[in-house]
Formats: C-alpha cells, structure tokens, sequence
C-alpha cells in the first residue's frame, strides 16, 4: 500500500520533470520509479518515517496555519530590521517538545527555525535549544503552541 | 483578467524583492552570527515564497509553475536543515551567542544577564 504510494509519487514527480510525454519516455519513467521503489525497500527508508502518506490530511490544516505563523512573525522582524534603534534582545530559551515521534520532533524543530525570530539551535533530549530574536518571540514559543500544534500533526502513533 | 495577472504579478514581485532587500539590510545590520540568521530567515521565507508565487503566476497554469511549486516545497524542507545546521555547528565550534537574557541557565533565574554574557 504504501510501495504503491511511493510508486504513483515517484512517477508523477518524473512525469512532472521531464515534459515530455511520448510512449518511451512514460515507460521509462514508470520502469525507474519502480526500481526507486525497490532500492528504497531495500534499503528500509520507504517506511512511515520515509514516506508519510498518513499525516497528509493533517498537513492540508497544520501547513497553512504555520505559513501564517511565518508570515506574522516574518513582518515583526522586518519592523525590527528596519526600526532605527534596532530593538533586539537575544535569547536563549529551552523548550519541551511532547511529540513522541522522530519524525514529529523534527517537524517541531524545523517549523520553529522556519519561522523568522526563533532558531533552533541544539536538540538536548526532550528538550529543543532555540535562539530568539526578541523576549517576545521567546515567551510566545514557550506557550506551546506550536508544540501542541505539531503534536496533534503528528498524531497518536 | 491578463492585466489582472499582471498586476498581481508586478506586486508580489515587488514584496517578494522588497523582503529580500530587508534580510540583507538586517544581515549588515545585526551584531552577531545567530541574529543574522534571524534577519536572513526573513529573505529565506517570505522573500523567496512571494517571489515563487509571482513566477508561478506568471508562468500561468502550465507545468512550469508546478515545477515552481516543487522547488517551493523543496525550499521550505531544506532551509530549515540548513539554518540549524549552521547555528548547531557555530555553537559546537564555540562561538557564544550575544544574549540580553539567558533562559537555559540551571538555576532558573529568568533574571536578565545584561552585558552580551554568554
């Protein structure tokens, strides 16, 4: 089920590159998705973690509430760029993250450093380092949030 | 509706140039490593995604934008590896971080240590 997933991804993702949609060229692309399929499972990467087909329904809420989260904070550190005393106050904070998958944790890690203002900087544990720009992005990371929000993403696996 | 197209393209060309020419002010701007991602993160995300979105619009409903779409995604996946990796190795290399206040400290002070301490 998932092999086949992977395959149909695999195929579209070559139909999409190439442009070219003449009988051979199709063929040749649906052989060499094929033998990325197998390589894959050969090499034990086309697992829920390589390929996770099942979080895709939560992506469609969690993506665009995380673009907005990037666009919001993205505009805060323009004003401060541009701000003529340049407002900064770094911090160092660290905060927990309940996500009980690899997968979800670094989903966590990565949404919080592609938000401008906070970067995450060491993983310790549990626990995620992050840099921040100002006290105020650093309080609002350490809400949870977004901690809760990644882990309902991740769902209860 | 192509004139409408246009001008859509026009603005979001002009925002996505506009947050890029910010990232770089901020980059000259802030006083260390780690603040300076910060101010690059700004070009990294909404620069780079307005700037995208304008192409794709541009492009029209052809394979071309979603080819844009894929490097979009792509972009959103790999920055964020690529900004910890950079901040994780300066902290590994001992480069300290200028703080205004530093929460991680075990007593749990939330004080604030003034001074660029470490």
């Amino acid at each position: 089920m998932r092999l086949v997933s992977l395959w149909i991804v695999l195929t579209c993702f070559w139909l999409l590159m190439s442009g070219h949609y003449t009988g051979m060229l199709i063929t040749l692309g649906v052989v060499s998705a094929a033998g990325t399929v197998l390589l894959a499972q050969r090499m034990g990467i086309a697992d829920s973690e390589g390929h996770p087909i099942h979080l895709l329904a939560r992506a469609v809420i969690y993506w665009p509430w995380l673009v907005l989260e990037i666009a919001k904070s993205a505009w805060r550190v323009t004003w401060i760029v541009l701000d003529p005393a340049l407002p900064i106050s770094p911090t160092l904070l660290r905060v927990r993250s309940s996500q009980k998958t690899t997968g979800g944790r670094a989903t966590y890690a990565n949404s919080i450093t592609l938000t401008p203002g906070t970067i995450s900087v060491q993983l310790d544990g549990d626990d995620i380092i992050v840099h921040a720009l100002e006290k105020a992005g650093a309080d609002s990371l350490e809400d949870g949030d977004m901690d809760r929000r990644v882990t309902w993403f991740e769902g209860a696996r | 509706m192509a004139l409408v197209n246009d001008i859509a393209v026009w603005i979001l060309l002009g925002l996505g140039s506009f947050f890029y020419l910010v990232g770089a002010i901020g980059l000259v701007r802030m006083p260390d490593l780690f603040t300076r991602m910060h101010a690059a993160s700004v070009s990294e995300t909404l620069g780079a995604g307005l700037l995208l979105l304008a192409m794709m619009l541009a492009a029209g409903w052809s394979l071309n934008a979603a080819k844009l779409a894929v490097i979009l995604g792509i972009l959103f996946f790999t920055g964020p590896v690529a900004t910890h990796a950079l901040a994780q190795a300066a902290l590994t290399a001992g480069l300290k971080p200028q703080l205004a206040e530093d929460r991680t400290r075990k007593n749990g002070a939330r004080a604030a240590k003034r001074g660029g301490g470490k």
